[in-house]
């Protein structure tokens, strides 16, 4: 049930795609809810573009967010949003939580590639995003995490991202961070001073036949085949333009 | 059951290749990240709360009897470096190798004829301590000590650390391992509950690049 | 010695006889001794001298690189498919006596891949007077030293000098300018090792290796009967 109650705002919005038929791609629901506003925006081609318009601050601590989106076979979405979004503490003090579910069916291809999550000082939120995938579907997923605003002490910030391709789980990934998180979080194990994090999953069917080449990218990112048809990008760096450009040239090796 | 078992188990003599890897601390060593006991702390506390956390619950999980195929499948999920799905796996046939000549059971062959070029390394952990007669408990605490004596090691071997100082921070991380060992034990009884997917995914970012970083280098005391 | 016995399943644990199959598995002959007397060269060597009779792999230990397979590569004594380096986590010793596991792979997977095979050499990273083979990897062992270390090693003894199934004194072509009275070494070598044989060999001669070949030939011969 959408709405604001004395917690935080409980919120789902939701989003399906499906093929005209004639090589194009329709949006038969395109349902904003709460802070998660969707505009539909122009595209070229045979994909449909969608763009999540921060409609309200937030999330905010005791906020229930989630955002679904599939993908019928056939069709073509990418998915945009037009800012970063900002973890904040709310009223409460509670935990925040934004869920997101990414649904791609057979010969379907879903671009998920928003803007960074900031995690700010004070908040508290733990992010899920699922991506379940039919053989043959294919996907390219961009996250990046910011920990604090400039010069800002991060919140606490729990990010868990699975992917799934023919009911096999290739990716499943927790990072804890900020106060609070179990220790060692920023030591040499896990961020060791890095205030950007971010993935890159791209699944291709072809991928199962030709793994891609595991190669560093500089001395804080890595380019790895996972176990299944899915490759992935896993980087660090000092901030989010430094993370965005490693996560960017990685895209273009892969070409997605 | 023997718990004195659990001993010959969690011991760094115990013949399953272990001595070889370094477990993420000679690639940070090399990055600067690690120059002394207090990096050496910060290093083995987050690998204990991340890499260690998830091979305790997977390993408690096996002790559990979850299927073992379903288990190493969610071990290949949580080890996105091929280098370290490698590394896992090579220590699992070894740790099998190990653990059937000290403990026969059908179930450990049943394992190897299954897994010829081997296991994720926690799951033949949790079949190793099941076979010894061990509970869950048991298999997360042995999970977890691995999780950090290893790069502890290896640390004295790389930095010539003091072996005391190495001790120490083992000694001081022990709080943090019952915690882990609780918390992983937990995690396995939802996933004998509820499926795999239940069991933890905590990473490490940079143990995943710097296992990566440090496969490619031509010179390294290290397998891993 | 061996009793015959077939198996059904999983590898062998150990230092059985036979490969899973109920087939003989090759014989596993290691070479050990101190860092520069010659163990790779013996084993170059060797492998020139073995390859067009016997079905042969070698697996290397090496300290901190690969630089012992690396060489045998160069060298191209066997094809590359036919050397393994196992990585001992700077500690040879231990990756050869006390925690065999990883070698034991090593030579299980030479004969799964590239077998069926006669023999496997394995080859210890340089290391001190006390390094020897477990009994559970391989079925003899050879310690190689030099002239050039001092002649005084035989008399000093340790595990790998007196107990070793082949003693080998190599580079005896340098004695004369290093100063190292052969006989006191043969005689101490005699005192240390009672009837357990020593070869004194220079790999510079001509086909300077036949005496460690045709003891290899007797132990196989031994060991295929």
């Amino acid at each position: 049930m959408d709405g604001v109650t004395t917690t935080g705002v409980r919120a789902h919005a939701r989003i399906a795609a499906r093929a005209d038929g004639r090589g194009g791609t329709l949006l038969p629901v395109l349902d904003g809810a709460g802070p998660l506003a969707l505009r539909r925006v122009r595209s070229t081609g045979a994909e449909a573009r969608v763009m999540v318009v921060g409609a309200m601050s937030g999330p905010l601590g005791g906020d229930r967010l989630a955002l679904s989106a599939s993908v019928a076979e056939g069709a073509r979405l990418h998915v945009g949003s037009a800012a970063a979004t900002i973890a904040l503490p709310g009223q409460t003090g509670d935990e925040a939580r934004y869920d997101v579910r990414l649904d791609v069916a057979e010969g379907a291809e879903l671009h998920w590639l928003p803007e960074q999550l900031i995690s700010a000082g004070g908040s508290d939120l733990y992010v899920t995003t699922r991506a379940e995938l039919a053989a043959g579907a294919g996907l390219v997923l961009r996250e990046e995490q910011v920990l604090g605003r400039a010069g800002e002490e991060p919140g606490r910030l729990t990010s868990r991202l699975t992917v799934r391709v023919a009911g096999r789980t290739v990716l499943d990934q927790e990072l804890s961070c900020g106060p609070g998180a179990p220790g060692g979080w920023d030591g040499p194990a896990v961020l060791a001073g890095h205030r950007a994090v971010g993935q890159l999953v791209v699944v291709r069917p072809e991928f199962a036949e030709r793994p891609v080449q595991a190669q560093a990218l500089g001395e804080c990112a890595v380019l790895i085949p996972l176990a299944g048809p899915a490759a992935l990008v896993s980087a660090v760096a000092p901030d989010a333009l430094r993370l965005r450009g490693l996560l960017d040239e990685a895209r273009s090796l892969l070409a997605a | 059951m023997s718990r004195a078992a659990l001993l010959v188990l969690a011991d760094g003599r115990f013949p399953a290749g272990g001595h070889a890897h370094s477990g993420g601390a000679e690639a940070a060593v090399r990055a600067g990240r690690i120059t002394d006991a207090a990096h050496l702390e910060d290093f083995c506390r987050g690998r204990l709360h991340t890499a260690g956390l998830v091979a305790g619950a997977l390993a408690a999980a096996a002790v559990l009897g979850v299927d073992v195929r379903e288990l190493d499948a969610a071990a290949d999920a949580r080890t996105p470096s091929p280098a370290l799905r490698t590394a896992a796996r090579r220590l699992g046939r070894q740790l099998l190798r190990a653990a059937r000549a000290s403990w026969p059971a059908s179930e450990l062959d049943a394992l190897a004829r299954e897994f010829p070029k081997g296991a994720h390394q926690p799951v033949v952990l949790g079949l190793a301590a099941r076979a010894a007669g061990l509970g869950p408990d048991d298999a997360a605490y042995c999970a977890a000590y691995e999780s950090v004596s290893g790069p502890a090691t290896a640390t004295v071997r790389l930095l010539s650390l003091d072996p005391f100082d190495a001790t120490g921070v083992l000694a001081r991380l022990a709080p943090a391992m019952d915690s882990v060992a609780d918390r992983a034990v937990a995690a396995a009884r939802r996933a004998a509950a509820e499926g795999v997917d239940a069991l933890p995914a905590a990473s490490g970012p940079l143990l995943e690049v710097g296992a990566e970083w440090h496969a490619a280098w031509p010179v390294r005391l290290f397998a891993s | 010695m061996h009793l015959d016995h077939t198996h059904s399943g999983p590898a062998a644990v150990s230092a059985d006889a036979h490969r899973p199959d109920g087939a003989r598995r090759a014989l596993r002959i290691g070479l050990g001794g101190p860092v520069g007397s010659g163990k790779t060269a013996t084993v170059a060597a060797l492998c020139r001298a073995l390859r067009d009779e016997l079905s042969l792999a070698v697996v290397t230990n090496d300290i901190y690189t690969r630089e012992d397979a690396a060489f045998l590569l160069r060298e191209a004594v066997l094809p590359p498919e036919r050397i393994t380096a196992v990585e001992t986590g700077a500690c040879p010793h231990t990756a050869i006596r006390d925690d065999i596991s990883a070698n034991l792979e090593a030579v299980e997977d030479l004969e799964d891949e590239v077998g069926p095979l006669d023999l496997i050499l394995v080859e210890s990273g340089g290391d001190n007077l006390t390094a020897t083979f477990s009994k559970g990897l391989v079925d003899a062992q050879i310690f190689v030293i030099d002239v050039a270390g001092g002649d005084d090693i035989p008399r000093k003894g340790g595990p790998g000098v007196t107990t070793a199934d082949l003693l080998v004194v190599n580079k005896t072509d340098l004695a004369p300018y290093v100063g190292s009275d052969l006989t006191r070494m043969a005689a101490d070598a005699k005192a240390q090792r009672a009837e357990l044989p020593v070869v004194f060999q220079s790999l510079r001669t001509e086909d300077g290796v036949a005496d460690v070949a045709a003891w290899v030939r007797e132990r196989l011969a031994a060991w295929t009967v």
